[in-house]
């Protein structure tokens, strides 16, 4: 019987939500999975991931593991893989598994299936439905080789529940990289934030360049984040201007997020915009442009200030609050 | 230093929402839409020139060569990385829909064995495609070391190592990479300090964003040498390992309802969406 391997993202001992959204697509898939820990340290991580129904949680705990380099990862994942007889590989398509899945792919003879939003079993075969020309058409793809690569769009594979059970723990061993002393990891600057994650918050309430600097971003947009208990996100002109920190893009080339309850704020609704954020459930724009292109998306469309209509919004929604207690 | 900046031809991304699909679901039509270069190979080309010049000259001995597989009409699109500084481009032609992401990278790995640089620098993705593979599949078939999504390059004065930035969810991951290497760009690598070679003096500013190739440049890129062979030339197997079977437009959104105010947004947000 073919089975799938789910590689797991932990990071600085952590098991990562993302990881659970290829566990939805492993079960989707239609066959029984494994899923794979690497890293160091993992022993809270490796507890967390036997609880999903896995036939195995296959474990390679090493200090050449510590902090994700695609070098040192790819030839252990490969080794597994192929050792397992697995007929497909799947991560999810957060910068972790962009990098890693075609690596292994191509160690594999795999073909590999991108940053997918859906999958069907026909058969043998499975199909693959992805985004392209920034969600503005719908691939549909199968990939030919014995062996597939995969990588899931976390916004579109709701992040599996735990299935009860305790799935065994395996050792695996650690395959060094003949790159190892090519690629030497320096560091990682980490952006904290206090709020829930853009791709795995509910309510995202996003910014554009209209806010204009970093101070209105703290002072208007941040007040409603908090009363919504949302995560923040922003248009890449707002990035780029510094307003914010970069891994708050919305967007084609920043996260694609699905939250149930989308604001753009004064957000001008570019394509590449729309690609990160289109499939969310309920949008709201505040745009003082009436002809905006957000407003093609809206459902509820505000035109209106934002230095006046979010602080009133804010105040509405903390009385909105105030009276479901 | 000898830099390979391989680039893709792609329609319009600025009115992506124009593709269209055939009738009979096979293909999607781009028709209307203007070819433009790939803004990520655009930012890769700009970051390429930074790496290799001072200031605006280009160092001696450095070069630059751009490379794409694609129909004849991509010369258009290697003119244009021409006009903006790189020094000569390669096409190999075929057809779009003979190409896969594993067969750009191994025809790759290929003219990389004929050309032997240092540095081959990609986009992340190509914005039709939105695949985001072609590099990481190509360091493995190099077995070269590798950075994806740079926001950030830091050349050594001695030009055996790179220092990456790379741009990943929650931060910045910085690498050190000994060359020759592969390395994937993101949008922030045009940022005006984003890219350093120790050579162009620290007082020099970039703009932020890929140079526009004035009219003089435009005109000499036209004896620019672009050479052009089948892609079958180069000895690579044309199999691929994937295949489209169908293409569809999502489902558009249905138009929504413009609110008077933020009193009515509220209202219909809490008993009409109940979102909140
Ligand atoms: C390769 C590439 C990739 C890209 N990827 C992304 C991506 O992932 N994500 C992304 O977001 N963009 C991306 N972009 C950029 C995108 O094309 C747009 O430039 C960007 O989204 C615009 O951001 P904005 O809406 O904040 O700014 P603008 O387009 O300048 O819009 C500002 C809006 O604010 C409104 N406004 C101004 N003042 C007020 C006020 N006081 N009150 C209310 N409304 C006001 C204006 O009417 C306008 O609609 C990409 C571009 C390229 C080339
Ligand atoms: N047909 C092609 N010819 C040359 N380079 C390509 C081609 N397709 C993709 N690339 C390169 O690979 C990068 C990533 O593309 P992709 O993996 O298809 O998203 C692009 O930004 C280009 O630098």
């Amino acid at each position: 019987m073919s089975k799938t391997l789910v590689i797991a993202e932990i990071s600085g001992g952590r098991l990562k939500k993302t990881t659970l959204s290829a566990v939805a697509f492993a079960r989707q898939a239609g066959q029984p999975f494994d899923i794979l820990a690497l890293g160091h340290d993992l022993g809270a991580a490796v507890e967390a991931l036997r609880g999903y129904g896995a036939g195995a949680v296959k474990v390679c705990d090493h200090p050449g593991l510590k902090d994700y380099v695609g070098e040192h990862y790819t030839p252990t994942a490969a080794q597994v893989a192929s050792a397992g007889g697995y007929s497909v590989v799947v991560c999810t398509a957060s910068s972790f598994g962009k990098d890693l899945a075609p690596r292994v792919a191509a160690r594999l003879g795999a073909g590999l299936a991108s940053d997918i939003s859906g999958v069907v079993r026909d058969g043998a075969t499975l199909r693959y439905r992805r985004p392209m020309y920034a969600g503005n058409a719908l691939g549909t793809m199968e990939v030919t080789t014995p062996v597939q690569a995969v990588t899931v769009r976390q916004a579109e594979f709701e992040a599996a529940a735990p299935s009860g059970g305790s799935s065994p723990t395996e050792a695996v061993a650690f395959a060094p990289s003949a790159l190892a002393g090519r690629v030497e990891f320096l560091g990682f600057d980490e952006v904290k934030s206090e709020r829930p994650e853009l791709t795995e918050a509910g309510i995202v309430v996003s910014g554009g360049r209209s806010l204009k600097s970093s101070e209105n971003f703290k002072n208007v947009l941040e007040p409603l984040v908090d009363a919504l208990g949302a995560a923040m996100g922003a248009s890449r002109a707002a990035v780029d201007a510094g307003y914010v920190p970069n891994d708050l893009q919305v967007g084609q080339t920043g996260k694609v997020v699905a939250p149930k309850l989308y604001f753009a704020v004064g957000i001008s609704g570019a394509i590449q915009h729309l690609a990160g954020m289109k499939n969310s459930k309920t949008i709201v724009a505040i745009n003082k442009d009436g002809e905006a292109p957000i407003f093609q998306v809206a459902d509820y469309g505000l035109v209106a200030d934002l230095f006046k209509a979010v602080p009133e919004l804010t105040q509405a929604v903390l009385q909105a609050r105030r009276e479901q207690n | 230093m000898k830099i390979l900046v391989p680039l893709k031809r792609t329609a319009d991304p600025d009115n992506a929402n124009k593709v269209k699909v055939s009738p009979d679901g096979s293909r999607v039509t781009t028709d209307g839409m203007e070819p433009k270069l790939n803004p990520f190979d655009e930012y890769a080309v700009e970051a390429a020139l930074r790496l290799t010049e001072n200031g605006k000259v280009r160092i001696a001995g450095d070069s630059l060569t751009v490379c794409t597989f694609a129909p004849k009409e991509a010369s258009q699109t290697l003119r244009q990385a021409l006009a903006m500084g790189a020094d000569n481009a390669l096409l190999y032609v075929t057809d779009d829909a003979q190409l896969d992401g594993d067969l750009v990278a191994r025809a790759l790995a290929k003219v990389v064995g004929d050309t032997k640089p240092d540095l081959v620098l990609l986009g992340k993705q190509a914005v039709d495609g939105d695949s985001n593979q072609v590099g990481q599949l190509l360091a493995e078939y190099l077995q070269w070391p590798s950075a994806t999504f740079a926001m950030s390059l830091d050349l050594a004065q001695d030009k055996k190592t790179l220092v990456v930035g790379r741009e990943v969810d929650g931060g910045v991951v910085r690498l050190r990479l000994t060359l020759p290497a592969v390395v994937t760009v993101d949008l922030r690598i045009v940022g005006p300090r984003a890219v350093t070679n120790h050579v162009t003096p620290a007082s020099f500013t970039y703009g932020d964003t890929a140079r526009f190739a004035p009219l003089p440049a435009i005109i000499k890129a036209k004896t620019k040498p672009l050479a052009e062979a089948p892609l079958a030339s180069l000895g690579v197997d044309l199999g691929l390992k994937s295949r489209y079977t169908a293409y569809a437009l999502p489902a558009a959104r249905k138009a929504g309802v413009k609110v008077k105010d933020v009193q009515e947004l509220v209202q219909r947000l809490r008993t009409e969406a109940k979102v909140l």
